[in-house]
């Protein structure tokens, strides 16, 4: 079967480590961190109290200030994310009366601070003290809803929830949609998972990092990892059918090539981290997959981006997916984890890491993973730690999980010249 | 060559009905499962009534385990898995677990857990910095909209594509729309597809009081819900869900299963017009049944029902009619188009995949059932709404719509005559 072809024309990252595109590309080849205290509420007194915040972020010169109102800052996040992705793909004027535009995202906790905030006010205050907005603020599609209305899309709509897997997940449906016929869909992921609230729920997940130095906070593939921190922001794309992105001129930052998914249930009676044992086959098998839907062999992986958990026993089950999928080349293969410096994302995390393979193929390098150094590993890969690292990129293989049990592997390979190519 | 999909196994946990068998029953009698809230003290809430499920988990089946792990809405969506999959002649080691996905939706998730904890941990309220120190163990489940998709796929061994869709109403049609498409696309064999909400608490209904979508008929509970009526005044709220066992045709001739009817099309699209709000024409609704008409290989003029999204409001109830007068043209007329939601209320995610289960019995039976509560014609809304009674009728060709939050417009075809081989 000849399926339509789907490349990325166009992205726009919101990060810890980067208020847009430019700045966070700059800050994740440096390998700086962004990881610090939380300043959104006073986390003096709670187990948890690092995390990657995006700081200065002012969304009021892109989104009406009607709708920063009506919407949680996860949703801001997406709004500011997807403009920027929609100009990079010199898509500026969109919508109309057809259908040829949808929107996918990925999500993980909705709307957490405007949530808390008006369930705080019924509980403190009474019923009628819930205002009208949190009906579309606080439930996971308010951002593709947000996004559809915002830029006129009216191609199909949706919301993949596989936590922080969800990001691949969404690029993947997204693809789907344009092999059916569709256009161009606006996807990605976004996550604001750092208020009181929220925080306390990932609290019970038994990965999150209770310490109070920020270079210890999230030190995944080491020997002494203790965990990871949340962080806040994502990515959001322009996948685009090729030929579209051919006819306006646009050129293809990637393509998607391959992807897979699949699942392995973890045990219950194990909060603990040895629940991650039996993430790897799941992961190997999503690994496989994509690269058999991309018709590629492990050879032809230039890199990975990895998940990167920064638990031991994750980070362990993911070395041991990659070698049972990928065999001795597994060690060779440059793997990076840029989320590293700005945390755990969630269903963000994921968008950003397709978002940063992008961008690495766009540029021939690769971002090192920060606050590791070599003789950190616990592992016998090759993680490239200290600076970014030069190399032709053809096909970058991406990966995550989702806490349950979701695993999944994307390919993203170079568009030698989509007027040539096609 | 493409790959056909099949419906073969149904699985429900309604109100007024769990299991297959009284779900049906209530449903030909044409009685309303509507009534006072019992779930939590609704007294100072606008709208006190809801469509619950007298449901007793333990008594189902689950485990005290699960119970406590779990938010009520995965409770009945396991048990209706459970019954789809017994169903579908499913047992443990039919089919292979690597070419099995699970699709499940949902609109608001577990924040009926979420809800009752941060009362808990913040003193009713009373603190913003809510104390972490410790919460419930499965807080993180809670958190999470995916958990939903893990737990259904854990309990029945899938390790395929695995999904939780979170599109506001629409999410119940389009979980079964995205796993009819992982298997045309060759990604699964056998797909648990279906939905879940549980959404009667406060929070949530202080949402819709806020938003006076809901009905305020609190001393007639039981003639509340009124789609088409003119003397309809909102929605009522509801619980339950649903699972469909879709398995690829010849997947399911070859093991010999039963094959209620086929998967002929599905199409979802966005209005881009409002998050709540619904324009007269319907444009968006009309498209996605014409869109799924034809991946059905159907005429317009071959529809025999139209299970309506029906959700007892007035601007939902005209902008319907619109749409399936757009796409149906004269036919409209002369086809039947009724609303369960008169009977089991509306369970936002949930009720699109129950209402799937009530049109595959529809075919099944040979019996339209009714739109309870119909009395009072509405000028505006002038199609034959079934009142009152079921009605015997062939069915082989049946439409199911739903809209909602976010301006998603969702349409599944079901075809009872092999119209894809055609």
């Amino acid at each position: 079967m000849i399926h339509r072809r789907a490349v990325l024309t166009g992205l726009g990252v919101v990060a810890p480590t980067g208020g847009d595109t430019a700045e966070y590309w700059e800050t994740t080849l440096a390998g700086r961190s962004a990881i610090g205290p939380i300043t959104r509420y006073d986390a003096s007194r709670h187990p948890v109290r690092l995390a990657g915040e995006v700081r200065a972020f002012d969304a009021s010169g892109t989104v009406e200030q009607r709708i920063l109102a009506q919407t949680d800052l996860w949703t801001h996040f997406a709004l500011v994310a997807a403009q920027r992705a929609l100009a990079a793909a010199n898509l500026t004027t969109v919508g109309g009366n057809d259908f040829g535009i949808g929107v996918t995202t990925s999500s993980s906790s909705g709307g957490n601070a405007f949530g808390q905030r008006e369930i705080q006010a019924l509980w403190s205050k009474g019923s009628t003290f819930v205002g009208p907005y949190q009906s579309i603020a606080w439930f996971y599609a308010a951002s593709t809803g947000q996004l559809s209305i915002a830029h006129q899309l009216r191609g199909p709509c949706g919301v993949i929830c596989t936590e922080a897997a969800g990001g691949l997940d969404a690029l993947a449906h997204a693809r789907r949609v344009i092999r059916r016929g569709t256009r161009a869909v606006l996807t990605g992921g976004t996550e604001a998972p750092v208020s009181p609230y929220a925080v306390t729920c990932q609290v019970p997940a038994g990965t999150l990092f209770t310490g109070a130095e920020p270079a210890r906070a999230y030190l995944p593939f080491a020997r002494d990892a203790a965990g990871h921190v949340p962080g806040e922001g994502g990515a959001m794309m322009l996948l685009e059918e090729a030929e579209s992105a051919r006819d306006r001129g646009v050129p293809a930052l990637a393509e998607v090539t391959g992807y897979a998914a699949a699942f392995t249930a973890p045990s219950f009676d194990r909060q603990d981290a040895g629940g991650w044992a039996p993430t790897a086959p799941a992961l190997a098998a999503a690994i496989r997959g994509a690269l058999a839907d991309a018709r590629l062999s492990p050879a032809d992986i230039d890199a990975v981006v990895a998940d990167a958990v920064g638990v031991q026993a994750a980070d362990r089950a993911e070395v041991a997916a990659l070698r049972a999928a990928l065999g001795e080349r597994a060690t060779r293969i440059p793997v990076t984890a840029p989320k590293a410096g700005v945390g755990r994302l969630y269903s963000g995390g994921a968008a950003l890491d397709a978002a940063t393979a992008a961008l690495a193929i766009r540029d021939g390098v690769l971002p090192p993973t920060p606050s590791v150094t070599v003789a950190d590993l616990d592992e016998d890969i090759d993680l490239v730690t200290g600076s970014a690292r030069r190399l032709a990129l053809e096909n970058v293989l991406v990966v995550a999980r989702g806490f349950g049990g979701f695993a999944s592997a994307l390919v993203l390979s170079r568009v030698p010249d989509l007027a040539s190519h096609l | 060559m493409t790959r056909r999909v099949a419906v073969t196994g149904i699985g429900v946990v309604a109100p007024g009905g769990i299991g297959i068998k009284d779900f049906w029953e209530l449903l030909v009698d044409g009685r309303t499962a509507t009534r006072q809230i019992s779930l939590f003290d609704a007294a100072p809430f606008r709208s006190r009534i809801a469509a619950e499920c007298d449901f007793d988990p333990v008594a189902e089946g689950l485990t005290e385990a699960e119970v406590y792990r779990l938010d009520r809405h995965i409770q009945l969506g396991i048990v209706a898995a459970r019954e789809a999959v017994e169903d579908a002649g499913l047992a443990a080691g039919a089919t292979d677990g690597w070419r099995t996905g699970v699709v499940m939706g949902t609109a608001v998730g577990s924040t009926t857990r979420l809800e009752d904890e941060y009362v808990v941990v913040s003193g009713a309220g009373r603190e913003w910095v809510v104390d972490a120190d410790n919460p419930h163990p499965y807080l993180y489940h809670a958190l999470v909209p995916s958990t939903l998709a893990s737990e259904v796929a854990g309990d029945n061994a899938a390790h395929g594509p695995v999904m939780t869709v979170s599109n506001g109403c629409t999410s119940g049609l389009d979980a079964v729309g995205y796993g009819f498409q992982l298997i045309e696309d060759g990604q699964a064999d056998v797909v648990i597809a279906g939905a879940a909400d549980a959404p009667i608490s406060p929070i949530t209904v202080a949402c819709f009081d806020a938003i006076h979508a809901t009905s305020t008929r609190n001393d007639d509970p039981a003639h509340a819900s009124r789609p088409f009526d003119a003397d309809r005044d909102g929605f009522v709220l509801g619980e339950g869900a649903a699972v469909l066992i879709l398995e690829e045709l010849q997947h399911a001739r070859r093991r010999g299963a039963q094959v209620y009817c086929e998967l002929g099309g599905f199409a979802t699209f966005g209005n881009a017009y409002h998050m709540t709000g619904l324009t007269t024409e319907g444009v968006e609704m009309a498209a996605a049944i014409t869109s799924a008409l034809d991946q059905a290989h159907a005429n317009p003029d071959e529809v025999d029902y139209v299970n309506a999204h029906g959700s007892s409001t007035r601007q939902n109830d005209r902008h319907e009619t619109a749409a399936v007068k757009r796409s149906l043209g004269d036919h409209a007329y002369r086809t039947a188009m009724s609303s369960i939601k008169s009977m089991v209320g509306h369970s936002l995610g949930g009720i699109g995949s129950i209402e799937l289960v009530a049109c595959v019995l529809a075919m099944e039976n040979g019996v339209i059932p009714p739109t309870a509560n119909y009395e009072t014609r509405d000028p505006e809304c002038d199609l034959d709404y079934v009142p009152r009674e079921a009605r015997p009728a062939r069915l082989d060709l049946v439409v199911s719509v739903g809209s909602g939050f976010g301006g998603f417009q969702s349409a599944v075809v079901l075809d009872g005559a092999g119209r894809r081989a055609r």
